[in-house]
């Protein structure tokens, strides 16, 4: 027992190093005063002028938004909606004019907005199958796509593109005049290259598409592959919030401030049931992106913030200082009798 | 239910009993996996993932892939079971060591080599010196002709002195040869642990005729893993084999321990899986009744009209895996790998590494780290403990004239060698009593030299001092004992020992001189033993006054005596102790009595004083403990007065008047009673003063008290600082412990002796000092360390950061696990309350497993203060042991923290990305980068010290991030594609980061920056005076301040303790906490920082009340 202890301590022994004896050296700072403040005010320093200039690029975007849902709904329907909405014989045609506020340079993007749908609804979002988007041998795939997978139960073969959101595709189309001037609406390049290129296959065509009796959205063109069918490809980009945009088109040409424009509109797509909206926005676009004042007033609200608690931490540290590290705080120190 | 062992007996015994084959093992090959998984699954914790794991295979209602949650669980069993299984295998092998040994054993009449594990019960044993025992044996026959044999039990309980065994009076003169045919029968009870007890019987069957039956105890026995020693050879039969011998029986797993921390870990874990119940049912029934009233109306989701029997259960179902990651998967993990490398820290600490042996201290059980930065309450043992337990023959006293009062060193002392020399009949005597009074046995080795083997330390002592003044006991031939006096040999024929035994506190020896033929009786003991066995008119006084000089340098004090006896009363008396011998009622009464016939009228020779030197900086390392709010109890065997010298000289205790020491003597329940409560009376009095009350119990007050006066002991053990108990058995220490523990308070044992094992067993640390009674205590033990005042290390240095580290660790973990949930609960409120995740798997899976399980395991480097400051202000503990750092209150604040950082990234989140940004993957994106920046700036701002690898981690992280994300979005195939390679052009996306960085971190810098300036702990005024560099050095300084500045200590207690109105987000709510007993206790209390808080505790803590 006594020789095995002996001899073992020589194997036993640590090794010194300045990480086994943890005393790597390190950096300890500590909150002082001037730390503090001094950062709080680089905070309100850097943000203000951010701030004002996030709000400069948001006040230089352009946006007209119109809501028409409600309008473009004849009087007569106006009980009842849905059926409007539903039947086949009315007529959705929809005329509404839009003064262009200030001038719009080219490109001008043109968005749909929904309110309160909910693309991220989980019955929802799960509803599609990217194997059967990307290649036409997994047409099959449609296990997902449940309660749209396959035309009349099993019988008809399966509905390319299936799933609740390729299915509830929306349909309501645009055009827009400048008098009686069409003004070209490009639709080419409004989905994400990379979608188009990989999960959209180019040799996938739809197929039994809205053809059960039941019909959600709009109809897919089956001579194009799915690739090609931009609108599809933004629409199944699937939103995360239920008020959401999604781009309808483009506007190549400038718009002078104070010029009319007319859209026409073909109001197609069923809000009415679930008391959704339905708008068009025609907007610039820069470095910010849309028009967003979010940046601007939060930089700025959080600039404001830092720099009035600076400014208060400061008359605290002025008029009531509190000296550091103070032993005498240590109660110990004055209550513990001395041994 | 006996056991009959027929010995030698080939045919009989095979199949009763088991064959000696040792298993440690807990496993089979077979029953490993299934076995493994059951003891796994045993845990909450398991069977929670198990769940989930498997609710998630449902894909209706998983919102991830099942794999984020199967590949963790499955890595964790794996771990778990790979350790489990490693150890298993070790065990298999020492066993395999151990089976495999060969032995001699006697089949068919002759002598054969077997293998260990092919001993059977009844087989006869064949022992050479220095085998080990490889099962219990009766004893049978030894080579020496007394029938005595010398065996090392220190395995078995500690203790390194060698042990004399004989054997049953029945086998006496049986010799070598006929061994071998020797049959008869055993009868003995069924195999137990008790190592102190065999009652047995033993009958020789012909030729070996003895009709009478012969009893068996303990001493005839040889238990497994003992050592013969001195002996040539040594013969037994088997009785208990394999895992039924005494040690195989007495070898239970210990029971394994439970922090403090783990069970406020548990604790909390608990809280958040109802709180995550409760948001499951209030979300479920959101979810059903938005499902019924919204969700039909939305044409676009195509609702059934009806469902399934089970629709109701799908949302609920869908948001209790969402909310499943509230309890981090993580955390196991983590914290397992931290407290392994606290373990490891300990074993590597440098400082630690005992010089004189080198051997490094050793952190045997690596979860319990963090206890001990909460210990209130250390147990200690003295000699071995305190002490050296190296026995040095120091003074004495030989017939009223004192030696080695000048230089310390009697042996050096040169009167006294002149003494020697001159042949003064009373230095002579007294050297023959030290020299020859004893049970040594002296070993020559082959080099001549001589080294003694003793029972004791102390006699070992005694010989050696004699030897060095020319009285060397040189050798023992059985009876006859060899004398070298200065060159001319004297021999003893040794007659009689009578025994010590902690009853009669003294030990005889009667010798017959060989060339005088004189019987003499030669005595020595302690003084209350033996200086009233003075013959009548002897002046003992001087030797009183001796023993107390002695005792009040804390020396061990031995009074030695003798007389001369005549033939005809040694005769008598010879008689009767034989008789007293053999009786089989009440023998050890009987041979006390028959003993003190003899040792009376003793001529009293002297005192020798034995000096067991403290360890160097025990004084100081109990100083600092103390200071640190630990409660000290010394815990010894030895007698009261040596105790309280050792007390006093290790600032156990203050001397008068500072100090004050209450006994509680009393050998009956009556005196013990009146005693218990006056001392209870004192204390209470005295308890308002700032005055070291201590109080003094011996063992069998200890014992009434503890068994009568149970409740009364308690308050006192409560109620006292410091306790002292002398003359305690191993149990009672363990009782001691147990009382502790069950009035609530963390318990620390240290110990280095067999005698300690149970106490160090017991309590919730056990710290073993691997000193010289042998590496039982640190084998037992939790942590070893090779000398005391490494406890101060290992409990502020090691424990402190280790709890701190723990409670940083265990909080942030639920932090970022809730900071997740909440953004998915949050986002659920957007979604049509369906419990669509925001998140997708991968991202879930990293978040938990990558970005922000690596920063924050660094934390196991951060240290709050350093360890110069944490020595000097030893006070700091404090804030361990009242849990301050993990609590029900701080775990608020996180819990607050993560709530308020979800709402910031949700808020921000959704309102940037809002209308056409609004993507589903980007958004998902965007809040995760969110919170990965989030956790970066709080791991950073909870940081106190950054070495390299805490900048690497942290930044490194946040690098890795990017890195990640950018590999999963260059993927065609993933559902992330090109979405970070986007994000990062953006300039949004980086506007987003700072507005989440700058709103979610403001506050809580802000807040930090307060409390840190204005509402500071004492943890952060020590940071800031450690680190401007200014005032430290004079703080110590300024720790004895006079007692002038205590009359106006009430009014700033106020500002150093925050009121708990005020901020209450990190100051505990407990009502166990301290400060909120000092409060509620009123101004009078708060005399004195640390007694307030023993006494404050009181009252719930005594579970009695």
């Amino acid at each position: 027992m006594d020789e095995a202890l002996r001899t073992k301590p020589s194997s036993r022994k640590p090794k010194y190093s300045r990480f086994t004896q943890q005393e790597l050296p390190a950096w300890k700072p500590i909150l002082t005063p001037k730390w503090f403040i001094t950062s709080f005010v680089t905070i309100a320093i850097l943000f203000t002028p951010a701030g004002l200039l996030c709000l400069w690029a948001s006040e230089h975007v352009v946006e007209i938004v119109d809501r028409y849902d409600d309008d473009c709904l004849p009087d007569s329907y106006a009980t009842n909606p849905e059926t409007f909405i539903q039947s086949k014989n009315t007529n959705k045609t929809c005329v509404r004019t839009l003064k262009i506020p200030r001038k719009m340079t080219a490109p001008i993007f043109i968005y749909y907005q929904l309110d309160n749908f909910y693309q991220n609804h989980r019955r929802y979002v799960k509803s599609r199958s990217e194997k059967q988007l990307r290649d036409p041998d997994d047409e099959d795939e449609t296990d997902d796509c449940k309660p749209i997978e396959n035309l009349n139960g099993n019988e008809g073969g399966p509905i390319v593109p299936c799933g609740l959101v390729a299915w509830s595709l929306f349909n309501d189309t645009y055009k827009f005049f400048k008098g009686n001037k069409v003004i070209d609406i490009d639709k080419k390049n409004i989905a994400w290259e990379s979608d188009k290129k990989y999960k959209f296959g180019s040799e996938v065509y739809p197929k039994n598409f809205q053809k059960e009796g039941l019909i959600g959205g709009g109809q897919l063109d089956e001579s194009k592959p799915l690739s090609e069918q931009e609108n599809l490809i933004v629409w199944m980009k699937t939103a995360a919030l239920p008020t959401f945009r999604k781009l309808y088109g483009r506007i190549n040409t400038d718009l002078e401030a104070n010029e009319t424009i007319t859209i026409v509109i073909q109001n197609n797509y069923n809000t009415y049931e679930f008391g959704g909206e339905k708008k068009v926005a025609l907007s610039t676009a820069n470095w910010i992106g849309g028009k967003n004042d979010f940046f601007g007033i939060s930089f700025l609200a959080i600039g404001g913030v830092c720099f009035f608690v600076a400014i208060t931490f400061i008359l605290l540290y002025v008029f009531k200082p509190r000296p550091p590290g103070d032993p005498t705080y240590l109660s110990w120190n004055r209550n513990q009798p001395a041994q | 239910m006996k056991r009959f062992v027929y010995v030698n007996d080939d045919d009989l015994s095979h199949e009763l009993y088991c064959d000696n084959r040792v298993s440690n093992r807990k496993y089979t090959l077979l029953n490993f996996i299934p076995k493994n998984l059951w003891e796994q699954f045993s845990r909450f914790m398991n069977q929670y993932f198990l769940l989930i794991a498997c609710l998630q295979l449902w894909p209706l209602i998983t919102p991830v892939n099942p794999a984020s949650t199967w590949g963790p669980l499955i890595f964790i069993f794996a771990v778990s079971a790979t350790k489990e299984g490693w150890d298993d295998y070790c065990r298999y092998v020492s066993d395999k060591k151990a089976n495999e040994k060969e032995v001699w054993v006697v089949r068919e009449g002759s002598k054969k080599l077997i293998q260990a594990q092919d001993i059977h019960v009844g087989n006869l044993v064949w022992l050479r010196e220095n085998d080990e025992v490889p099962c219990d044996l009766v004893l049978l026959g030894t080579s020496e002709s007394q029938g005595v044999c010398y065996v090392e039990t220190s395995a078995l309980d500690g203790e390194t002195d060698l042990k004399t065994r004989s054997i049953p009076p029945a086998c006496m003169g049986i010799d070598s040869d006929l061994l071998h045919k020797i049959k008869g029968v055993i009868e003995c009870p069924k195999p137990d642990k008790d190592i102190r007890r065999f009652d047995a019987n033993l009958r020789l069957f012909p030729p070996f005729i003895d009709n009478d039956v012969c009893p068996l105890t303990i001493k005839n026995t040889i238990l497994q893993s003992c050592y013969l020693r001195n002996t040539d050879w040594a013969c037994g039969v088997a009785v208990y084999t394999g895992n039924e011998t005494k040690l195989g029986m007495s070898r239970g797993v210990a029971e394994p321990k439970l922090t403090a921390m783990d069970a406020m870990i548990d604790k909390l874990t608990g809280a958040i899986f109802i709180f995550q119940i409760v948001v499951v049912i209030v979300l479920g029934i959101a979810g059903n009744v938005w499902k019924d009233t919204e969700a039909r109306k939305h044409w676009y989701l195509l609702y059934p009209d009806e469902g399934p029997w089970y629709e109701l259960l799908i949302i609920p179902l869908r948001f209790e895996l969402l909310c499943s990651i509230m309890i981090p998967i993580s955390i196991k993990v983590s914290l397992d790998l931290v407290k392994s490398l606290y373990a490891k820290f300990i074993d590597w600490d440098k400082q630690m590494v005992d010089l004189d042996t080198g051997t490094p201290a050793n952190a045997t059980n690596t979860a319990i780290s963090e206890d001990l930065g909460q210990v209130e309450y250390i147990l200690t043992d003295k000699t071995g403990t305190l002490t050296e337990n190296k026995m040095i023959f120091k003074r004495c006293c030989i017939a009223g004239t004192y030696f080695g009062n000048e230089n310390g060193d009697a042996v050096k002392d040169v009167e006294l060698l002149n003494a020697i020399n001159t042949g003064s009949p009373d230095a002579v005597k007294f050297l023959t009593v030290m020299a020859i009074c004893n049970t040594v046995i002296p070993i020559k080795s082959p080099s001549g030299i001589v080294s003694y083997k003793a029972q004791s330390q102390d006699e070992e002592a005694l010989v050696r001092a004699a030897a060095s003044m020319h009285m060397d006991f040189v050798s023992k031939n059985s009876n006859i004992l060899d004398i070298n006096f200065n060159g001319s040999l004297i021999q003893y024929e040794v007659l009689d020992y009578l025994e010590f035994t902690s009853d009669r506190k003294r030990m005889s020896v009667v010798v017959r001189d060989c060339s005088s033929s004189k019987i003499i009786l030669l005595s020595k003991g302690a003084d209350e033993a033996i200086l009233p066995c003075a013959y009548a008119g002897f002046q003992t006084k001087t030797f009183y006054e001796a023993v107390d000089q002695y005792a009040q340098m804390g020396l061990r004090t031995f009074c030695l005596a003798w007389r001369e006896l005549n033939e005809d009363e040694y005769q008598e008396w010879s008689l009767m102790f034989k008789e007293a011998n053999s009786t089989l009622v009440d023998r050890e009464w009987r041979v006390a009595e028959v003993c003190q016939r003899l040792e009376r009228d003793l001529e009293i020779l002297g005192v020798a004083a034995i000096e067991d030197r403290l360890q160097d900086g025990v004084p100081e390392a109990i100083e600092t403990l103390r200071k640190a709010g630990i409660n000290f109890w010394m815990l010894t065997g030895d007698k009261q007065n040596t105790a309280i010298q050792i007390a006093l000289s290790c600032n156990f205790v203050s001397p008068e008047p500072k100090g004050q020491l209450l006994l509680i003597n009393g050998k009956t329940e009556d005196e013990v009673c009146r005693n218990l409560e006056r001392v209870l009376l004192t204390m209470r009095i005295t308890k308002a003063e700032p005055k070291d009350v201590a109080f003094v119990i011996d063992g069998w007050a200890l014992e009434i008290a503890l068994k009568n006066y149970r409740k009364a002991f308690t308050e006192l053990a409560i109620l006292s600082r410091t306790a002292i108990c002398c003359r305690v058995t191993p149990s009672q220490k363990a009782q001691l412990v147990e009382l502790l523990k069950y009035c609530d308070y963390r318990t620390l044992a240290i110990g280095d002796g067999g005698n300690d094992v149970r106490m160090i067993q017991q309590a919730d640390i056990g710290v073993g000092i691997s000193g010289r009674e042998g590496l039982q205590a640190a084998r037992a033990a939790d942590y070893s360390i090779g000398k005391f005042r490494f406890l101060t290390r290992l409990i502020l240095v090691h424990g402190r950061y280790s709890y701190n580290r723990t409670a940083f660790l265990s909080q942030y973990s639920f932090y970022k696990s809730l900071l997740i949930c909440f953004i998915q609960i949050f986002f659920s409120f957007v979604s049509g309350v369906s419990g669509t995740s925001l998140f997708n798997s991968v991202s879930l899976m990293a978040y938990n497993v990558f970005y922000t399980s690596v920063p924050v395991l660094v934390s196991v480097l951060d240290k709050d203060l350093s360890e110069k400051t944490v020595m000097q202000h030893p006070q700091i503990l404090f804030y361990c042991q009242a849990g301050r750092l993990l609590n029900p209150t701080t775990f608020a604040g996180w819990f607050g923290r993560a709530l308020f950082h979800a709402i910031v990234v949700f808020a921000i989140t959704i309102h940037s990305y809002a209308f056409e940004k609004s993507e589903m993957e980007e958004v998902s994106m965007v809040a995760l980068s969110g919170c990965v920046w989030l956790q970066a700036f709080v791991v950073t701002l909870e940081t106190n010290s950054f070495t390299i690898l805490q900048h690497v981690a942290i930044w490194g992280n946040l690098v890795v991030f990017y890195i990640i994300n950018w590999i999963v979005s260059a993927l065609p195939r993933s559902g992330m594609y090109t979405i970070m390679y986007r994000l990062c052009r953006q300039p949004t996306y980086w506007n987003t980061m700072f507005l989440i960085v700058a709103a979610g971190m403001g506050p809580v810098l802000a807040l930090k920056y307060f409390r840190y300036t204005y509402r500071s702990s004492k943890i952060n005024i020590l940071q800031q005076a450690e680190r401007l560099g200014g005032p430290i050095m004079s703080l110590g300084s300024i720790e004895p301040q006079p007692r002038t500045l205590d009359t106006d200590s009430l009014t700033p207690l106020s500002i150093s303790q925050p009121k708990s109105g005020r901020n209450s987000v990190f100051e505990p709510l407990l009502s166990d906490s301290p400060n909120a007993m000092r409060r509620s206790f009123g101004p009078g209390a708060t005399f004195d920082f640390f007694q307030s808080q023993s006494k404050s505790s009181y009252y719930p803590r005594d579970k009695d009340n």
